[in-house]
């Protein structure tokens, strides 16, 4: 059970985590003002829910270490996020299909997380869902702006879709560790979320007229460890300053 | 520690202010959940309005700050998430001095869920309902952008959670 809570917790911390991290590389960098602030907004609100979920994880487990320690020290394959939010950012509308399709799933996990048993798990899911709603609503709108704005926009969001899409389902496609949450009602059932994910993201894709691949086969393996090759990359620049410097303060 | 009552440390919490919004104080605010003595200690349970935000551990600092400088030296802060904050926690006067200080206050019926727009957004400078979202998200994680179409003036709203 304890192995179980450590890593579940942590595969909940890391998607906010490296999310936060790729969202933050667009600081300084957005394409207008406004939705340079609306990208390292979520980046601040996906790295809050990185460090409640980090603390608790080193309250239950005081031998892992501190937040700081355990976010900013492991090696690459105990990193357990999907592989969607490690993806690199690209143009904006690869940060906006990325964002989109995580953030679907983030809402219906975020709800289902507050039928769970464990109390402090349960307290960060509502904490966090209250934000995640917002997230979702602004990929939501930004997925209709690209895809009914210009014909170039809704090029960019039709090719940005087709080529994160292999990507979309590990997130919603139950494992073990997954299973075994559920069982131990620590998690909640990833085939329900799944159903309604799919089905929301297929609505919303398909009423503004972008088609996702068919036939594809989808990818997976960051929730166990096994990253892409964007992940390296991603835990170099942001390991940086702990590895440089352990146990450095500000 | 000197004989006070929990109304007497309301009363100096009422000093400390949020720092990103200096007219707001922490009560106005609603993120105050608990006051309670314990023996020789005082227990003080405060909430987060956002998960990332940087303005916590000032406002940790400055409650220590303002209730050392009224003779409490035994203090605990204690960070709650559950039930977590809501706009509707802000206290009707910290709405009127949000609206003075030239930021919309919040509306309280709660929109967010059904993926609609926070609606009829009034401008705090000419109160004009004809108004624009310009970004979901504005200057700190509490606040969205919005314009007035009448005075053209952009403004802040402090956005319902
Ligand atoms: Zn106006």
């Amino acid at each position: 059970m304890s192995d179980l809570k450590y890593k579940y917790f942590l595969r909940i911390a890391d998607n906010a985590m490296i999310l936060g991290q790729r969202l933050s590389e667009w600081c300084g960098h957005g394409p207008i003002l406004e939705q340079d602030m609306a990208l390292t907004n979520i980046a601040l609100d996906q790295i809050g829910e990185a460090r409640l979920l980090y603390q608790l994880i080193s309250e239950l487990f005081p031998e892992k270490g501190d937040e700081d320690k355990i976010a900013f020290t492991r090696d690459i394959s105990a990193y357990y996020n999907c592989l969607l939010v490690e993806q690199p950012n690209g143009n904006f509308a690869d940060t906006i299909a990325r964002q989109y399709l995580f953030d679907s799933f983030n809402f219906h996990f975020h709800q289902a997380l507050q039928n769970v048993d464990d109390q402090r798990i349960k307290e960060i899911g509502a904490k966090c869902l209250k934000e995640v709603t917002y997230h979702r609503r602004w990929s939501s709108e930004w997925i209709k702006r690209l895809a009914l704005g210009t014909e170039v926009s809704h090029q960019k969001l039709q090719d940005a879709i087709n080529k994160i899409w292999k990507y979309a389902n590990e997130c919603i496609t139950p494992d073990a560790l997954d299973n075994e949450a559920h069982a131990n009602c620590l998690g909640p059932d990833i085939n329900q979320v799944s159903s309604i994910v799919s089905e929301e993201r297929a609505q919303l894709l398909d009423s503004v007229g972008i088609t996702v691949p068919e036939n594809t086969w989808f990818l997976s393996g960051g929730k166990t460890g096994s990253h892409s090759e964007y992940m390296g990359y991603v835990l170099a620049e942001m390991q940086y300053m702990q590895r440089a410097y352990p146990d450095m303060q500000w | 520690m000197v004989k006070v009552s929990v109304s007497n440390v309301y009363d100096i919490l009422k000093t400390v202010c949020d720092p990103e919004i200096p007219v707001l104080s922490i009560l106005d605010l609603g993120i105050v959940r608990d006051v309670k003595f314990n023996d020789d200690s005082l227990n003080i349970t405060i909430t987060p309005t956002y998960t990332g935000c940087p303005a916590m551990h000032m406002i940790e600092a400055n409650i220590l700050a303002a209730l050392k400088n009224e003779g409490f030296e035994n203090v605990n802060i204690i960070t709650t998430l559950s039930p977590p904050w809501t706009t509707d926690w802000l206290t009707d006067s910290g709405k009127q001095k949000l609206k003075e200080y030239g930021i919309a206050p919040p509306q309280t019926t709660k929109r967010i869920e059904t993926l609609l727009d926070d609606q009829d957004i009034i401008c705090p400078r000419c109160n004009s309902l004809n108004t624009n979202k310009l970004s979901d998200f504005g200057s700190t994680a509490c606040k969205a952008m919005y314009q007035c179409k009448d005075c053209l003036e952009p403004f802040d709203y402090f956005k319902c959670h």
